[in-house]
């Protein structure tokens, strides 16, 4: 166990603690806690049934844990995040949270416009001049790397690639202060796959976004992560800085991760 | 003035695979002054860069204390927090390796003035000095403002060095830097960590020919277990 920190005085961003969620007789999640600082990129890395993805939801308030608490240090944002109700988690999920799905059917209205997609965010947050709505979802298909020719596309007629940019633009497009992203290059070609991460890449490096990426693929979380949480059976088994955790695993199973990887 | 002391570090690699223990070094002690330079000896497979890697924290101890006298006090690296090693991996504590981590889309020149952005240096400021570290390490004109990635092993070393060595660290650790570099690269590395000894920098450094850096040595730790004993061979790179 490591030291409390010493240096950095600022508070974390996001904390979880204990967060425990059961189906019938599948243990999700078992006790999971995190903490990730301002601009930090946390990444949590495990197999299918590792419960990162219920996590996941669970810090996107889609799913209600059995117990376990959940606090965001920002203005206006008090207590355990768990105990809101549909509306004031509704709006805290809209303005301050954004988050990218593996499947964009979840994320997005796969036949209204791309650009309405990425508008529909700012609407619930009040928006209504219409000049407003299309500059800033503009902005944000454009900081998504999105081609600006193809806005009014429906995102049915993009490609997975083109898809996932669109949610991105529609998650950053409130500047959120964290943004969840449930493994978002999967399923897309390599080289797509590159480009992809290398827009979010270039996206938590200017705006500073705090981010948490669950993805089963090592790759993706080595690129994107300062730190690395590794979970399996509802279980965190391990956690430390990225490089640390990938060098020198200190879990039977996180090396048994990391020697599968190619 | 007291930049690192190392008490009793212990060092080895649980193999669960194998149910297997893998001890790397035991019980190292040392301390290390301002400007200090220290060589790391040993044959291969003695623990050098294991060490290295140890005090930067991309290994885990198993035991002992890596005191770090940082800006912000006393902090033991073996211990601290993660945030705070993040922290200390920005600002005052650098690694040097043979190899860059080029990234899709980013320039050379960009690469390189990363550090001294982060470090809160005005832009245009960190680009100019940027360019003159890739001049000095010998980076054709021509590609700084293209991308590593696809630059010859070489060449990216070389950005590799203008990128480590542009913002003077309190401790700086080599991982054989000098390994296949050219000798007017080699020469401009020798020269640039001589300049930040003198400023001040510690620096412990693994180094395949350590005759490239001789006139930097002050001290050296033989990592090899009862070194004594080993036989004395002249054509084995220590």
């Amino acid at each position: 166990m490591m030291d409390a920190p010493q240096i950095v005085k600022t508070r974390p961003l996001l904390i979880a603690r204990n967060v425990s969620k059961r189906y019938g007789a599948v243990q999700a999640l078992q006790d999971v806690s995190a903490s990730v600082y301002p601009g930090e990129v946390l990444g949590i890395v495990g197999e299918s049934g590792s419960g990162k993805s219920t996590f996941l939801r669970c810090l996107n308030l889609e799913e209600d844990p059995d117990h376990g608490s959940y606090t965001l240090d920002l203005p206006d944002v008090q207590g355990n995040l768990f105990d809101l109700d549909r509306y004031a988690r509704r709006m805290l999920c809209a303005t301050r949270i954004g988050i990218v799905y593996q499947n964009p059917h979840l994320g997005l209205l796969m036949k209204h416009s791309s650009s309405g997609n990425v508008a529909e965010r700012l609407l619930i947050a009040g928006e209504r001049r219409f000049g407003v709505l299309r500059e800033k979802a503009r902005d944000a298909l454009d900081a998504s790397e999105f081609p600006l020719d193809r806005m009014d596309a429906p995102p049915i007629e993009l490609s997975g690639g083109m898809q996932q940019r669109v949610q991105l633009a529609k998650a950053i497009a409130l500047e959120p202060a964290l943004l969840l992203l449930d493994e978002p290059t999967t399923g897309l070609d390599v080289s797509v796959q590159a480009l992809v991460l290398d827009t979010l890449k270039k996206l938590q490096q200017e705006r500073k976004i705090t981010m948490v990426i669950v993805s089963h693929d090592l790759g993706v979380i080595r690129t994107l992560s300062d730190r690395v949480m590794v979970m399996k059976g509802g279980q965190v088994v391990e956690e430390g800085l990225a490089d640390q955790v990938f060098q020198d695993p200190q879990h039977a199973y996180t090396q048994q991760l990391v020697h599968a990887k190619l | 003035m007291t930049v690192l002391d190392v008490r009793g570090l212990t060092k080895g690699f649980t193999m669960h695979h194998l149910g297997t223990q893998m001890g790397a070094f035991e019980d190292i002690s040392f301390a290390l002054q301002a400007g200090e330079f220290l060589l790391l000896k040993g044959k291969n497979g003695a623990g050098k860069s294991t060490l290295l890697r140890t005090l930067y924290r991309s290994y885990l101890s198993q035991g002992g204390e890596i005191l770090f006298h940082s800006d912000h006090g006393v902090i033991d690296l073996a211990r601290a927090a993660d945030v705070d090693v993040s922290f200390l991996r920005r600002t005052e504590i650098g690694f040097v390796t043979q190899f860059l981590t080029a990234r899709p889309r980013v320039s050379a020149q960009d690469l390189v003035a990363e550090p001294l952005r982060l470090a809160g240096q005005e832009p245009t400021e960190a680009l100019r000095a940027a360019r003159h570290w890739l001049y000095t390490f010998g980076v054709k004109e021509e590609l700084w403002a293209a991308y590593p990635t696809t630059f010859s092993g070489g060449e990216q070393q070389k950005v590799n060095l203008a990128r480590a060595l542009i913002l003077p660290q309190r401790l700086l650790l080599l991982d054989e830097p000098t390994a296949s570099l050219d000798v007017h690269a080699r020469a401009a590395l020798v020269e640039r960590l001589g300049e930040l000894k003198a400023q001040g920098t510690a620096m412990i450094g693994v180094f395949h020919h350590p005759g490239d850096v001789a006139a930097l040595i002050d001290r050296e730790i033989d990592l090899t277990p009862n070194a004594f004993q080993d036989e004395d061979r002249k054509d084995v790179a220590i």
